[in-house]
């Protein structure tokens, strides 16, 4: 049981991060379906930092540390790589989910030809590091105690020091987003921009913020997700799961609560499709694996059908920024 | 001379064909620029390489080398143009409908698992060939009308965004199909995988029951490549398409109701009956292309495929953005993306480069392609600055004295005015 919440957790924090990366672009006026490419080159740039600091000698016995700056590494590279949509959102007056396929697109082919060029690879894999004493060592965990009541042993065990911070970050830009002066200039602008212009808040301005720390929380959530869901292997690939963020985002009708409780029902369902053959009762079933990795997209499917009548998405988003229209 | 290139800018459709070729020229300049930089910072790499490289991306399958080679490679990448084509014409269809089906490599892979079924389950000892292979491929074509309804229906039942819809049944595809051919192989006792030689990830070519697509020499005229009549087959489904769309009572609804969605309810269109179509349509034009790229005959397909999406069913969007969802253009622009892709294999055989830099080059194009309307506006202001002229002064001024007027402002010759009213016309 305590290895499937934790688990959960495990699953949940990037979806997490990711959707409300998702929430800051969209609340914003910016469609960001690049999420999945900027969770990718994310990855990708924290773990190049991962793999480089333990080639030093400062980091190799420190693996907090060098968890830490590449996270921050992934998260400044998410915001540099989402410039590229706010550029051609805002800019450009582009098409806004073409500009995002394209990032999508674009993510995977950089980090795999990077990659290849320099490592003559396919994959990135971080986690493996020798340190002074000779010891192979993983990343690994920041706790490790197994001696504390249940309640607390799912979150204060095997804990990556990446949920501690995501959970914070998610609090904090949940404040920030509705009880500070700008989180609510930049809704205004996700909602009608022509009136949030009348009244002297600069629009583009306010939708490069929302993307650009959209574009770090991809990137961190990308991170957050190779470094501990898949074994810290860059394979210029997640999964879809920045696709499944954006789901979390709609069915969490852009607002921190629901994405937040979209996210562990999603991280639950996800942790069970990895986990079914470790738990008995699912394993008596005799099921094969594909029918496990469905379940969080059907699930998806059916949650939206039925959430649609309550939905309501910023009402200016993917619609180019123009003064003249009233 | 003048008035040819004012009548040319003037006209849609080369406008829309400049744009795209500055989205290409574009996408290979970034290239060309990632390879130089990679040569600067990289000492194993000179930058005569980069240049090299960029030179061989460019020349496709002709950098292959061997006059054979390059007849073979050619023929290749015609034949896998083929279901590219037919992904194209899916997103194009879409598009033109106001909808956008990043759906299709879950509708490929559908499609791809009718084909495979019928083909291989009904033995052509009892059923002629030609039979088998025309139920095979309708058998894709209707999985995939099915598959790609269900956005249609989520978006006109639910109002439910179709990229997320599309995108979940991608995944959802990928795991049925996986299932599917899992269950099937044991049920018939290792009869659909490909269990004969040592890599056991693939279905069972579908020549070993004697269905392949016709190729009439093609192939052995291409060097003996993969080359069959398939191209000419989705070819001709782009043509069809263009005159459905562009010439009948349906194609106008459909295109219509891209335009906006309000006005052909409006007008007494059931909008939420064209979605639905539009999508199943698209689906099956993406399922046909899996079935037209099965039926060869002699392809592997990776049955176990959970994890991973067809590049396919994503490339069919550059594709259609590329022809600006035309889909006479998405037949060239297929083809010419699988000649970067044939270009870029050239760069791994023959340069310390590999093959990702055709999808980098190819993602860039996309990205400039979003800002095409952007770029056609330009072209389009430039050509109507040339073709009426926009007088300078506001248009209150009175009409009594226009040609008086700018000669006593001059001053001196008259000559001078008539030669500047030419160069402002060149300019």
């Amino acid at each position: 049981m305590i290895f499937v919440l934790q688990k959960t957790l495990i699953f949940t924090i990037p979806l997490l991060i990711v959707a409300l990366a998702g929430m800051f672009a969209e609340r914003s006026g910016i469609i960001n379906i690049a999420l999945d490419g900027i969770m990718i080159f994310g990855a990708f740039a924290g773990a190049l930092t991962a793999f480089f600091l333990r080639k030093n000698p400062v980091f190799v016995d420190h693996n907090q540390l060098t968890f830490v700056i590449a996270m921050l590494v992934a998260a400044v590279a998410g915001a540099l790589f989402s410039l590229l949509l706010s550029f051609s959102a805002i800019k450009l007056k582009a098409d806004q989910t073409i500009g995002g396929t394209a990032l999508n697109m674009l993510a995977p082919a950089i980090a795999l030809f990077f990659i290849k060029v320099f490592f003559n690879k396919d994959q990135l894999e971080m986690a493996p590091a020798v340190n002074s004493a000779g010891n192979v060592k993983d990343f690994g965990y920041s706790l490790k105690n197994d001696g504390l009541n249940p309640v607390f042993q799912v979150f204060f065990d095997k804990a990556y020091i990446s949920t501690f911070i995501a959970i914070g970050l998610f609090i904090l830009l949940s404040i920030f987003i509705y009880k500070t002066k700008t989180g609510l200039r930049l809704r205004s602008c996700g909602e009608h921009p022509q009136a949030a212009a009348s009244v002297g808040i600069e629009v583009n301005r306010m939708r490069y913020l929302g993307t650009t720390i959209s574009g770090a929380l991809a990137g961190f959530g990308g991170y957050a997700y190779i470094a501990t869901v898949a074994n810290g292997n860059a394979t210029g690939a997640v999964a879809g799961m920045g696709f499944l963020a954006l789901a979390i985002m709609i069915f969490g009708n852009w607002k921190p609560l629901g994405i937040a409780f979209g996210a562990l029902f999603f991280g639950f369902l996800k942790c069970l499709s990895v986990s079914a053959d470790k738990i008995s009762f699912l394993k008596s079933l005799n099921l094969p694996k594909y029918f496990y990795n469905l379940i969080p997209y059907v699930a998806v499917l059916l949650v939206l059908a039925f959430a649609s009548k309550r939905s309501r998405a910023p009402k200016a988003e993917g619609i180019p920024y123009d003064k003249g229209m009233r | 001379m003048k008035k040819e290139k004012k009548g040319l800018l003037a006209s849609e459709g080369i406008r829309s064909v400049i744009a795209s070729l500055i989205c290409i020229l574009g996408g290979l300049v970034v290239g060309f620029v990632v390879l130089v930089l990679l040569a600067a910072f990289n000492e194993n790499i000179s930058f005569s390489e980069a240049f090299t490289g960029i030179l061989t991306v460019l020349g496709g399958p002709f950098s292959a080398g061997s006059p054979h080679d390059v007849l073979f490679q050619f023929g290749n990448m015609l034949f896998q143009a083929t279901p590219l084509i037919m992904t194209g014409l899916s997103v194009a269809l879409a598009f033109k409908t106001g909808l956008f089906n990043i759906g299709a490599p879950g509708q490929y892979l559908m499609g791809a698992m009718g084909a495979l079924i019928v083909s291989l389950s009904i033995p052509t000892t009892v059923v002629p060939a030609v039979v088998v292979w025309i139920l095979a491929l309708l058998a894709g074509i209707l999985l995939g009308v099915l598959w790609g309804a269900i956005p249609g229906f989520f978006k006109a039942k639910f109002n439910v965004n179709e990229v997320i819809v599309c995108i979940m049944t991608n995944w959802i595809a990928a795991n049925v199909v996986s299932w599917v051919f899992s269950a099937l192989d044991k049920a018939s006792n290792g009869f659909f995988i490909n269990h004969a030689e040592t890599k056991v990830n693939f279905i069972r070519k579908t020549a070993t029951n004697g269905v392949a697509t016709w190729s009439f020499g093609l192939n052995e005229l291409f060097g003996g490549s993969y080359l069959d009549i398939g191209i000419l087959i989705a070819s001709l489904i782009a043509v069809a398409l263009y005159i459905v769309m562009n010439k009948t009572t349906f194609g106008y609804e459909l295109r219509a109701c891209g335009f906006n969605k309000n006005a052909s309810k409006y007008a007494g269109m059931n909008e939420k009956r064209n979605i639905i179509l539009s999508m199943a349509i698209a689906g099956g034009l993406a399922a046909c292309g899996a079935a037209l790229w099965c039926l060869n005959g002699a392809q592997d397909f990776k049955w176990e495929t959970y994890l991973t999406l067809p590049a396919d069913g994503f490339n069919g969007i550059p594709a259609a953005l590329l022809a600006s969802n035309n889909p006479i253009g998405v037949i060239f622009a297929a083809i010419f993306l699988k000649y970067l892709g044939a270009g870029g294999s050239n760069l791994a055989a023959y340069t310390s480069f590999n093959e990702y830099v055709s999808p980098l080059i190819i993602a860039v194009i996309i990205y400039f392609a979003g800002a095409s309307k952007l770029i056609k506006d330009l072209l389009g202001k430039r050509s109507r600055k040339d073709f009426v002229k926009i007088p300078d002064k506001p248009i209150v001024t009175p009409p009594e004295d226009p040609p008086a007027e700018p000669e006593p402002e001059e001053g001196p010759p008259a000559d001078e005015p008539a030669e500047k009213t030419e160069g402002g016309e060149e300019k």
